[in-house]
């Protein structure tokens, strides 16, 4: 049986009826026997980092995790329960987290620039180049800028909404999803592993970054395949099928 | 890429759709969970329930159908109307809901907005505003009766109206009835900073002319806040969707008579963006 651990936050019947639906019995529970007994942990994650860490580490459920990891069993970490994973988040100030993946969790620079070169009239943009944003064919063009710029787009932060993946390694939990799949997002922070090579998918968002990890019997990643539609389920149920 | 969201929203009252919804095929077109599962199916980025159940007894009937939802449909779920209290929130979001959008509430007490984001994680709180135009002087009006003419005419009487002096937009609260004394784009600023992570901008104006969003207003909010910015009220046609993409710089556009009526489908309306530059999932990617 699949165990769903509860620490207190977050919408964690979603994940459940995920699984339920992908054809895996799952329990949402903080119980440490259930956990012991689980065949797979998941850590779902909203909220703040440190507010979560401490509600782990309030119900005794920091050493079930770090052993279940330690044996072997598999173990997927959805949002947060990816930024978990690592040394330390710098959301509200620093924080450490499990350091079971050295690396850090920082916020989306305030004012990225879009790559998208439909908003806001018709110039397109270059993608990010330093923090300067240069509209491209301006200058083939005319030789200087326009006498009225268009302004140029900042990328919102929280990433909000459905962006594709690139595949770099094929974790199991991603067989027979493609380079180009979307899911859906919702988060402010990202992660940066010390050593890049865990990561098994990135995402553009002005800067590319890790949009999962894969590390022997650990998958996490930063989007929520329980809110993913089809291809969503699709993780779930190769997750729920990983040995 | 990040894509642009298409959220069809449905009018609940008492657990069943109101506003007429004519998908074909479905066992009951007035079962909320029927049409989510419709709109799954066509590929909505999103999906919003807006509770319009007046009595206080009847107010438990958008549970069940959030709870029978999220059973179903895995997209996120945003749902509004009525949320007041941590418990309002709590519940919904314990039934499946993913976001709730807070309006009123917001108005009448600002620091409910702040508590529940520090309490449920700003994104999950989505406020919406609803907002009208001020008008000022004759020729703004003439100006602004004209507009329901054509799109063209619209464009170009929005393009005298961005060199004529600013008169904003006022938040309207109790469905546009009472006027909140605020200035909608300083409001959607002030509610960012106390941790809306999304907000829900609706014209009064041209909510259910079929004439296209306030563009205007959806660009002035949108440049105003760093948060996503949702355009609502007034979509009739794809272009419409277009427009609010494009030169209202909206994130995500709101969208119900267009689909429930079948005017066009999600995947046209899609397949249209797309075609003219728009980043949009389409079905199976």
């Amino acid at each position: 049986m699949i165990a769903i651990i509860d620490y207190g936050m977050g919408n964690l019947r979603s994940v459940q009826k995920a699984f339920e639906a992908a054809g895996h019995q799952a329990a949402v529970t903080r119980e440490r026997h259930v956990l012991n007994d689980a065949s797979h942990l998941v850590l779902p994650g909203v909220g703040a980092f440190a507010d979560c860490m401490a509600n782990l580490e309030q119900y005794g459920l920091i050493e079930p995790i770090r052993g279940a990891i330690a044996r072997g069993k598999p173990f997927l970490g959805i949002c947060l329960g990816l930024q978990l994973l690592f040394t330390e988040s710098e959301e509200f100030g620093l924080h450490k987290g499990l350091n079971l993946v050295p690396g850090r969790v920082k916020r989306f620079p305030w004012g990225l620039a879009g790559t998208d070169p439909i908003r806001r009239g018709s110039v397109p943009v270059r993608p990010f180049d330093g923090l300067r944003v240069v509209p491209s064919g301006i200058e083939g063009r005319t030789g200087q800028a326009p006498a009225e710029a268009e302004p140029v787009p900042r990328l919102k932060v929280p990433h909000m909404g459905w962006n594709a993946l690139t595949i770099t390694r094929e974790a199991p939990p991603l067989r027979g999803v493609e380079t180009g799949a979307h899911f859906y997002f919702v988060h402010s922070y990202y992660v940066e592993p010390s050593d890049p090579s865990v990561a098994c998918t990135m995402t553009e968002y002005g800067i590319p970054f890790v949009s999962s990890i894969w590390r022997d019997n650990v998958f996490a990643c930063q989007f929520h395949p329980e809110k993913s539609q089809s291809v969503g389920l699709r993780i779930i149920r190769n997750f729920g099928a990983w040995r | 890429m990040l894509t642009k969201r298409i959220i069809p929203c449905l009018d609940v009252k008492d657990g069943r759709v109101v506003k007429g919804v004519s998908f074909v095929n479905l066992r009951d077109a007035g079962d909320p969970v029927e049409i989510a599962k419709a709109y799954d199916r066509d590929g909505a980025d999103e999906l919003c329930f807006l509770d319009i159940t007046a009595s206080h007894e009847n107010r438990k009937t958008i549970l069940d159908v959030v709870t029978r939802t999220a059973e179903q449909v895995f997209m996120p779920l945003t749902v509004g109307g009525g949320v007041g209290t941590l418990e309002d929130i709590r519940t919904l979001l314990t039934a499946g809901a993913d976001k709730v959008s807070i309006n009123t509430a917001a108005v009448e007490q600002p620091d409910f907005v702040k508590t529940a984001a520090e309490r449920f994680g700003t994104q999950c709180i989505v406020v919406a505003i609803d907002a009208k135009r001020r008008v000022i002087g004759v020729k703004r009006r003439a100006n602004d009766a004209k507009r329901r003419v054509t799109g063209a005419t619209r464009r170009l009487n929005s393009a005298k109206r961005r060199q004529a002096p600013a008169a904003g937009w006022e938040v309207f609260t109790h469905g546009g009835r009472r006027s909140a004394g605020l200035d909608a784009v300083e409001w959607a600023r002030k509610m960012e900073g106390y941790g809306a992570g999304e907000i829900l901008l609706t014209s009064m104006d041209q909510d259910g002319t079929l004439n296209g969003y306030d563009l205007d207003l959806t660009a002035a909010v949108s440049e105003a806040v760093s948060v996503p910015v949702i355009a609502s009220g007034g979509a009739g046609t794809l272009e419409h969707l277009y427009e609010g993409f494009t030169h209202g710089g909206a994130d995500a556009v709101l969208v119900a008579s267009l689909f429930h009526y079948r005017t066009h489908t999600i995947p046209e309306a899609k397949a249209y963006l797309r075609k003219r530059g728009i980043a949009v999932r389409l079905g199976g990617e």
